[in-house]
């Protein structure tokens, strides 16, 4: 096997040093009733261009394969990803390296992820942000969980019924054991989270609002931040499309405690929803209370400039069972491309590409609306939107993906019962005039 | 002597990205503005965040420029005990990274993702194959995620029981994830010592297993890199009380075709598929952390599961009894291509001899070097060892002093201070893939080291040299921390 | 690290088996960490501190001192209602390592029972335990 370097010669040699006889006696302290008697039934090795063919034929299962039209986001976004992006982060300095325990032979993954923090607190208008969480949904039930816990009083966390329906079962799963309870705030015919329930919710921790929500809509965080500051509890905002703020008033500027993101956005392979990369930032007075590594500047022995992994006296190898969360490994890679493509992109790209999104959801919701669909809430949206289809729409819809590779929206009936018929749209970048008035065509 | 690795060479200062910025520099081709401009109302919109304006060349030159303050293991060895830092195969980043994965979006519907879901399927019944387990879920996103998806499925066996518990018991040979693992389930945790040999003893684990202890929790092979002599004993203790055995299969590099875990009375077994199997660490992540359970546990395994009927293949929700959803889509499938393509390639016999040869290179090293450091527990140990500085302190000379110095050799240093019931722990752990001329430099690195101890000391006080920056501040960088440009 | 001869231990406060100590300034108590705790632990990077007007029984953990790479809780010497923090440690930590008797106070407490401190270790007692 070429991943192996051994060969007879050096086997015996080793063995010898070793004292063992042979390659099994080296198991020898293991009782022979722990040990298998029948090996492994696994497939028969494959040499690397069986391999590639293999894995070619089951990719081509996925109709992704075929570079497909994609109208759907919901929390995996189609946009495009310069060439550069993934020709650095395949760099094996980055790719192959571990946790930097070492700093001395880590600084590139330091002060990388040094820059991550920082352009991401810069997007979000936030004090802190983390060097990474596994995904939204995961930073967001660690938010609930800082909530409730800095909060004796409470053990409830009031989540709008908006945020992405995956997210909330995350919550669900991380507070069962706990004790702590969800409960969800209703939205209103806009399209929006209801303040109005939001302020008769008594015995309750923190409040979680996504914005863009679920829907699409821009929330009233300034609204949420006066009904937490009433309560005296803290406020937690999410995000599905990090590339809203390169247009939209960042959460820091609503005053949020925390916040937890989607970070696939920021030049991450859609990848069949994972790694993605899951943003947390906080206000500087959450600081202890943060999950996760955090990369800080220092000085070395001769006064230059460096980067550590610090306070890490939050974290589960020193605080054991006191641990503010259990995460070890984080999405680090993704992170550092998240902050290639930040670097790539710059205060123009991104200013520019956020208003293209928003230009061509405004575009394609007009056209579905030409076309015989409803737009159902009349709230202002970033660049997903819901409609109301026409009947016989779901077959036609079908004719697109098995004509055009077209995947027109993505039917709610699952995540929304009520809204039968009622489908969310995304327009990304990378989608065309031409292709939007095509598919209004094929609709109408 | 070999020569070493470690030399000096030309590598470049680099600022902050942002100060390499200048006004008006933008490195993408911006997308043709085809619709008319829709204008969003003032009151919803802010400045753009102040990102850095650069050129293609500047961001391709930063990066490039950082990269090589890194050592990873296309650098050079990185013994890093408990890390299983071996080498990662480039066709596995191929394989991931083929359009039909790559560009796969979660929702496109099951028809239009049979590739994806058959891989699932097939990479929980290798690991199933593997462990020895009935089932498997591949949702937790890492190894820490795992543990978490383990204790859920413990309490929530528990709960169907009738009766909750409040206590797991924990050794001091388990990884530090493990009692944090265990809080977010409520369970208290029972620290248990490991006996004289560096293992648990039975009447240890007898002694303070009740009825109102919910399992154990534990790494087999364990932390010391000795393998759990009594595990079905201890399994039959704690099942005989009502309890359940959760395994942190972290090590499980050590044992693939020797122990089936599922075999010998473990309940609960995550592993992490970024190091048994050779998918890349990435500097901190994504990693992927399936876990795998009895026949008894299915049902609470979280959701969506993957399903098979005839020869196709669909995601199921509707499990009543599961822990629930884990993550926002199914966890890492980037990572699991990585990890069939690497099963695909090795084979039954490939990962049999993965296993031997791990252990074969952690025992050449431990009886190469047991005379220069000292070995606590001198037993013959599976896939790493743990000495200590116990014979360098006379000339105050800590372990983390060799494992600086060690840097100016070439070599990424061994996890120094852990396990913790090994006082100044040098932890090493060579992998597979590790050849003999590399392990016999990396085996007169340390030695000279050792030797430098006693006539030179303050080349290890004063190291590393060589990398970029020499030892680092830690306690102002706490003190004050600056967790921002 | 120090020795134990080398250890600053001063006659004029009591020592609790957990290392704190106490001395009685009129009505109130002041708190700290000995040498020997403070030596143990290193460079000290953070002291977490309770708020004024809390409430602990003796032995109860009321705060937390860290270093890099540690945490170590700190356990009430005596019963009382917390009256001061020294808010100095904020900005600067260390002055638990450079002046664990003085500067690097760490609260003052108001004694619900005077007479838990009498249940204290004088120096003398203090070194048997340490060597044990």
């Amino acid at each position: 096997m070429r991943y192996l370097p051994h060969t007879q010669e050096d086997i015996r040699e080793m063995l010898a040093v070793a004292g063992s006889p042979s390659l099994d006696g080296l198991f020898d302290t293991i009782p022979d009733s722990v040990k298998t008697k029948h090996g492994l039934n696994l497939p028969e090795p494959l040499t690397e261009w069986e391999l590639n063919d293999h894995m070619e034929k089951l990719a081509s299962e996925n109709i992704a394969c075929k570079g497909y039209t994609c109208l759907i986001g919901a929390g995996s976004y189609d946009h495009y990803i310069p060439a550069i992006i993934p020709y650095l982060v395949s760099r094996s300095e980055f790719a192959t390296a571990y946790t930097p325990y070492q700093p001395e032979v880590s600084q590139g993954t330091l002060q990388g992820i040094y820059e991550f923090q920082t352009m991401v607190t810069d997007l979000l208008g936030m004090d802190i942000a983390t060097a990474s969480h596994y995904d939204c949904g995961t930073a967001l039930a660690e938010c609930a969980l800082i909530a409730l816990r800095k909060n004796r009083k409470a053990n409830k966390i009031a989540v709008s019924d908006l945020v992405h329906p995956s997210h909330r079962q995350v919550i669900e799963t991380y507070l069962k054991p706990t004790g702590y309870e969800m409960v969800l705030i209703p939205h209103t015919a806009r399209g929006l989270t209801d303040t109005a329930a939001l302020e008769a919710m008594a015995d309750i921790a923190g409040v979680a609002v996504q914005s863009p929500n679920f829907f699409g809509h821009i929330e009233d965080l300034a609204a949420f931040r006066k009904i937490a500051d009433s309560k005296k509890i803290l406020f937690i905002t999410s995000f599905t499309e990090a590339l809203a703020w390169g247009v939209l008033k960042n959460p820091g500027s609503f005053g949020a405690d925390l916040v937890a993101g989607e970070g696939q956005s920021l030049g991450i392979a859609k990848t069949f929803g994972g790694p993605g990369l899951g943003l947390l930032a906080g206000t500087s007075k959450l600081m202890r209370d943060l999950p996760g590594r955090l990369v800080g500047r220092t000085k070395d022995t001769n006064g230059q400039d460096g980067y550590v992994l610090t306070l890490s006296t939050r974290e589960q190898h020193i605080r054991r069972e006191k641990a503010s969360s259990n995460i070890c490994s984080n999405n680090g890679l993704n992170a550092m491309t998240a902050a290639m493509y930040l670097s790539t992109v710059g205060k123009i790209g991104i200013r520019e590409i956020a208003q293209l999104n928003h230009d061509k959801a405004v575009y394609l919701r007009s056209a579905l609306t030409a076309a015989g669909f409803t737009p159902v809430f009349d709230s202002p949206f970033f660049n997903e939107f819901v409609m109301k289809v026409p009947e016989g729409f779901k077959k036609k819809r079908a004719d697109l993906i098995h004509r055009h590779c077209l995947f027109a929206g993505l039917d709610l009936t699952p995540f929304y019962p009520e809204l039968t018929d009622h489908y969310l749209f995304c327009a990304t970048e990378k989608i065309s005039r031409q292709q939007m008035d095509q598919l209004a065509k094929e609709v109408a | 002597m070999t020569r070493q690795p470690g030399t000096k060479g030309l590598i470049f200062n680099e600022p902050n990205v942002w100060d390499k910025s200048r006004e008006g520099r933008c490195a993408i081709s911006l997308p043709r503005a085809d619709v008319d401009r829709a204008p969003l109302d003032p009151s919803l919109t802010g400045e753009a965040p102040n990102l850095p304006q650069l050129s293609e060349l500047d961001v391709v030159r930063h990066y490039t420029r950082l990269s090589q303050w890194n050592f990873g293991v296309d650098s050079g060895m990185y013994p890093l005990g408990s890390c299983t830092m071996k080498y990662n195969p480039k066709t596995n980043e191929v394989q991931a990274a083929r359009q039909g994965f790559a560009g796969a979006h979660p929702l496109a519907g099951d028809e239009f993702s049979q590739g994806a879901l058959r891989l699932m399927y097939d990479l929980e019944k290798y690991l199933a194959e593997i462990t020895g387990f009935a089932g498997v879920t591949l949702q937790p996103a890492a190894g820490a995620h795992g543990e978490l998806a383990g204790m859920l499925i413990i309490h929530a066996y528990h709960a169907k029981q009738g009766k909750q518990r409040s206590k797991i018991i924990i050794p001091d040979t388990a990884h530090g994830t493990n009692p944090a693992s265990a809080t977010l389930c409520g369970y208290q945790s029972i620290n248990l010592k490991s006996g004289p040999k560096g293992i648990l003893e039975p009447e240890a684990v007898a002694a303070v297993m009740d009825e109102d202890t919910a399992g154990i929790m534990i790494t087999n092979p364990n932390t010391l890199g000795l393998f759990e002599e009594h595990i079905r004993e201890i399994c039959d203790i704690v099942h005989a009380k009502g309890g359940l055995v959760y395994g942190d299969g972290a090590n499980m590099n050590a044992i693939m075709g020797v122990v089936k875990p599922g075999k010998v009375g473990i309940d609960v077994l995550h592993l992490n598929l970024h190091k048994t199997f050779s998918t890349p660490h990435g500097g901190g992540g994504p990693g992927a952390g399936p876990v795998a359970v009895t026949e008894e546990l299915i049902p609470f395994l979280p959701v969506p599961r993957v399903e098979k009927e005839l020869d196709s293949f669909r995601f199921v929700s509707d499990c009543p009894e599961s822990i629930g959803r884990l993550h926002t889509f199914y966890g890492h499938f980037g990572v699991m291509v990585k990890a069939y393509a690497y099963i695909l390639s090795m084979g039954a016999q490939g990962l049999l001899d993965v296993s031997r040869l791990a252990v074969l290179n952690a025992n050449y090293i431990k009886e190469s070097l047991k005379g220069t450091l000292n070995l606590p527990y001198d037993r013959p140990c599976m896939h790493e060892c743990v000495f200590n500085d116990a014979h360098q302190k006379k000339h105050h000379i800590t372990t983390m002093d060799m494992a600086k110095r060690l840097l100016d050799y070439g070599f990424h240093p061994p996890t120094v201070y852990f396990p913790l019931v090994v006082e100044g722990a040098f932890m090493v752990e060579p992998t597979e893939t590790e050849s003999k001329e590399d392990i016999d430099q990396f085996i007169d690195a340390v030695k000279a080291i050792a030797k430098e101890a006693q006539t030179d000391p303050e080349k290890l006080t004063s190291a590393p040299v060589l990398p970029k920056v020499t030892r680092l501040d830690e306690v102002a960088a706490a003190r004050k921390p600056c967790l921002r440009g | 690290m120090k020795e134990i001869n080398d250890l600053k231990l001063p006659e004029d406060v009591k020592y609790s088996k957990d290392h704190e100590w106490a001395r009685s300034e009129g009505d109130t108590v002041t708190i700290g960490i000995n040498d020997y705790a403070q030596d143990q632990l290193g460079e000290i990077v953070f002291v977490e501190l309770p708020a004024v007007g809390d409430a602990f029984s003796v032995e109860e953990e009321f705060g937390s001192v860290e270093s890099v790479k540690a945490v170590s809780e700190m356990y009430m010497p005596i019963s009382g209602e917390i009256v001061a923090v020294n808010e100095n440690l904020e900005d600067a930590p260390e002055l638990v390592n450079e002046d664990c008797y003085q500067g690097g106070w760490i609260i003052k407490v108001k004694p619900s029972d005077p007479g838990e401190l009498d249940a204290l270790m004088d120096k003398a007692a203090y070194l048997e335990m340490l060597k044990g």
